[in-house]
């Protein structure tokens, strides 16, 4: 593996969906990269296309699409030209696996949740049951679950433990990538904190590299290397989480920092009048125009993504 | 036993100082008796076993703790929707097993429920006028036009305006956050004195959270109204509530002014709340956060002695684990349920 080429690079990525009032733009041209053991957050509002980029990215795509395209490297190659088949034997699981949104309600009641670890191995990667059953002892260690619950069923697990053998899932096949979707969000204040801790711990004993999907900020900190934030299907900022949690650049950005309410300071929080632009009918030029204090004449043209210092903006503020 | 029996009888200091109490607690126990088929009896889950506390007119508290630690089931109880296995809930100085059915009645126009799913909380079939008209007719308010201008003002008090765009249309065309809002509205419509809010935000997007929650704080001035706001995120409750109660499996084990509570907590357990939330910062990600070992402890068969002794760092063997604590009052109107403060 080339350290200098990104692990994951995305350009132009785009995904809308067909519905009976037209196109549904949920990921409308995405372009970032993700480099080896790193951790990216991907922040944003209900609806915006968080969960349809994971989709994206993974290929996991509903039958109503309507456009599918851009292109999606890992490690350097190209993966939009290769067959389903082949992507299926290759690159899901094996290179980059995913905790779905709400996974630890997802598993299968009857059972055990040992085998359901096991599984993808033996799916996935042609592994013997015997040895995929071992591995999966493994992974109960590295998530954190007593290994005499492989033998149990989802049913006898606590939320907590039940989400910690969603991650054992993905991690089993010894991915490069996870993509987590909202992995803590339906979760207490300390299971939270828990199951944050078993993720760096993850990935700084296994190297693996994340894409965090969420719109809890503040436990997003916790994990991120680096911070991108989708706005109506488009990125509008990614930086390094220092830069960004200290004084976000897009007033997107700085609204949302804004909302969120603090244990520690005086800040009061704040929230962002109005509503997203529907996915079905955007507005010619920047999307977040109508919520935006700093509105221009010029922001009715749509703005390109400025590097400012290594920090990608779009927004006409920082041309 | 005798530490229990002593509990009963003891009226804490925050309880004597109420001017105008609105609603109050003591020693309330919910049990839920669980059946196994052909066993009959096998147990009790003890959901809230002695909790007492006292709220004023006007006044917002919280209640905070983890999932299944008995919020709900105080709540419930709170709006008469469970019975009360020991101790009593009264309102304006009445006993609610006192109530008759019409007493009943009369006390839940009194108090609103917002809960915490709105979309589970609205009949999907009724269009918003109806399901905002239905505890008016309930309640006897029998003028069409009255009911129509009460309607109007709630959903202009929640900010749902212009309103006539809203009264047709139904729950599944609302947003999560304007779902919540008319659930705000079915609360408020009876002009209650007090509102139960049950994890009102925790189902919606972050976005919307403070919106809706600067609402509730916002119609909790203006009508002199009393909240109970029950969650598990300490980091909203600094803002939406004067007093915080923390809760840990089934009992109050801190009970104190919010500012004092968030800047000298005393409980372990709430130590160990505070320690796990964050705040967005970038050094978050350098460091692993502290967190008791352990789950919390099933309400059937609870801990002996102080609940949290098996995950507490600091419990005394001896002590912690034979004896259960009472409430010590570890600075004025400050109560901890704890051994290290007596
Ligand atoms: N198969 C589909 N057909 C049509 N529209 C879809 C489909 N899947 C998702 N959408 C729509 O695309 C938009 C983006 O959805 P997505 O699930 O990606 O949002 P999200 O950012 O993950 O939101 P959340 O935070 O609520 O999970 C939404 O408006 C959603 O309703
Ligand atoms: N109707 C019921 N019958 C039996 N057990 C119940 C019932 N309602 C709640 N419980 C149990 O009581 C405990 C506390 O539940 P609940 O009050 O819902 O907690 P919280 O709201 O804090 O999550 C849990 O163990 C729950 O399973
Ligand atoms: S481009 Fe204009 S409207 Fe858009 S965020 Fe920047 S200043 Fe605001
Ligand atoms: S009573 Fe003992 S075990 Fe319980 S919280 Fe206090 S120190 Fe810990
Ligand atoms: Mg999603
Ligand atoms: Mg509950």
């Amino acid at each position: 593996m080339n350290q200098q080429t990104p692990l994951l690079q995305l350009q132009e990525l785009t995904l809308h969906f067909r519905t009976s009032r037209g196109a549904m733009r949920a990921v409308d041209g995405v372009d970032f990269s993700l480099g080896h053991g790193e951790a990216v957050v991907v922040l944003g509002e209900s609806g915006c296309g968080k969960s349809s980029l994971a989709r994206a990215i993974l290929r996991l795509l509903p039958r109503n699409v309507q456009t599918y395209r851009g292109q999606v490297y890992l490690d350097g190659r190209e993966l939009m030209s290769i067959e389903d088949e082949e992507f299926r034997k290759a690159i899901r699981w094996a290179r980059i696996s995913m905790v779905p949104q709400a996974a630890m309600n997802s598993l299968n009641p009857v059972m055990k949740v040992g085998d359901q670890v096991a599984e993808p191995m033996i799916v996935h990667g042609g592994v013997a049951k015997e040895a995929a059953l071992a591995n999966a002892r493994k992974m109960f260690q590295h998530v954190g679950v007593p290994t005499d619950f492989l033998d149990r069923y989802a049913f006898e697990l606590s939320g907590g433990m039940r989400q910690r053998v969603a991650i054992a899932m993905a991690l089993v096949t010894a991915p490069d990538l996870i993509i987590l979707d909202e992995p803590t969000s339906a979760l207490d204040v300390l299971t939270q904190a828990n199951i944050m801790n078993v993720l760096k711990r993850i990935k700084k004993e296994l190297g693996v590299s994340y894409i965090l999907i969420t719109h809890d900020i503040a436990t997003s900190s916790e994990l991120a290397d680096r911070v991108a934030v989708m706005y109506a299907g488009q990125i509008v900022e990614v930086g390094d989480a220092r830069s960004f949690f200290a004084a976000p650049l897009h007033p997107y950005s700085q609204k949302l920092m804004a909302s969120v309410p603090r244990l520690r300071g005086d800040q009061e929080p704040d929230f962002i009048t109005g509503h997203p632009p529907s996915l079905l009918d955007l507005p010619k030029g920047c999307r977040f125009a109508d919520r935006c204090p700093l509105r221009m004449a010029k922001c009715a043209e749509e703005p390109p993504t400025f590097n400012k210092h290594g920090r990608l903006v779009k927004c006409w503020l920082h041309g | 036993m005798l530490i229990e029996d002593f509990n009963k009888v003891q009226l804490s200091p925050i309880e004597e100082n109420v001017g105008q109490s609105l609603m109050s607690i003591r020693d309330l126990r919910v049990w839920f008796e669980l059946r196994r088929w052909g066993f009959g009896h096998a147990g009790n889950v003890r959901a809230v076993d002695g909790v007492s506390f006292d709220i004023r007119q006007g006044e917002a508290i919280a209640v905070v703790g983890e999932s299944g630690c008995g919020k709900s089931s105080l709540m419930k109880t709170i709006l008469g929707l469970h019975r009360p296995t020991g101790g009593d809930v009264s309102f304006e100085g009445v006993s609610l097993s006192r109530l008759d059915r019409r007493g009943l009645k009369w006390y839940r126009s009194q108090v609103g429920y917002v809960q915490q799913d709105p979309f589970a909380a609205l009949a999907p079939f009724m269009n918003i006028r109806r399901i905002l008209e239905e505890p008016l007719i309930v309640n006897g308010v029998k003028d069409r036009d009255e009911r129509t201008a009460r309607i109007r003002k709630a959903l202009e008090e929640v900010k749902l305006s212009p309103v006539e765009d809203f009264l047709p249309k139904f729950p599944h065309m609302l947003s999560g956050g304007q779902q919540q809002r008319i659930v705000i509205a079915r609360a408020m419509i009876l002009n209650p004195k007090l509102i139960v809010a049950d994890e009102p935000v925790s189902m919606l997007d972050a976005s919307v959270r403070v919106e809706i929650l600067k609402l509730l704080r916002g119609l909790q001035e203006s009508h002199n109204l009393a909240v109970i706001y029950i969650t598990h995120d300490l980091s909203t409750v600094r803002y939406f509530s004067e007093r915080i109660f923390v809760m840990y499996a089934g009992k109050l084990v801190e009970k104190a002014f919010t500012p004092d509570l968030l800047r000298e907590p005393r409980h372990p357990y709430t130590f160990a709340l505070l320690a796990a939330t964050s705040d967005p910062d970038a050094r978050n990600a350098e460091v692993y956060r502290e967190v008791p070992p352990g789950e919390p402890p099933s309400l059937v068969n609870p801990p002996k002695g102080c609940r949290f002794h098996p995950r507490c760092a600091r419990a005394m063997q001896g002590l912690c684990d034979v004896e259960a604590p009472s409430d010590f009052e570890a600075a004025p109107e400050h109560l901890v349920n704890c051994w290290l403060y007596k």
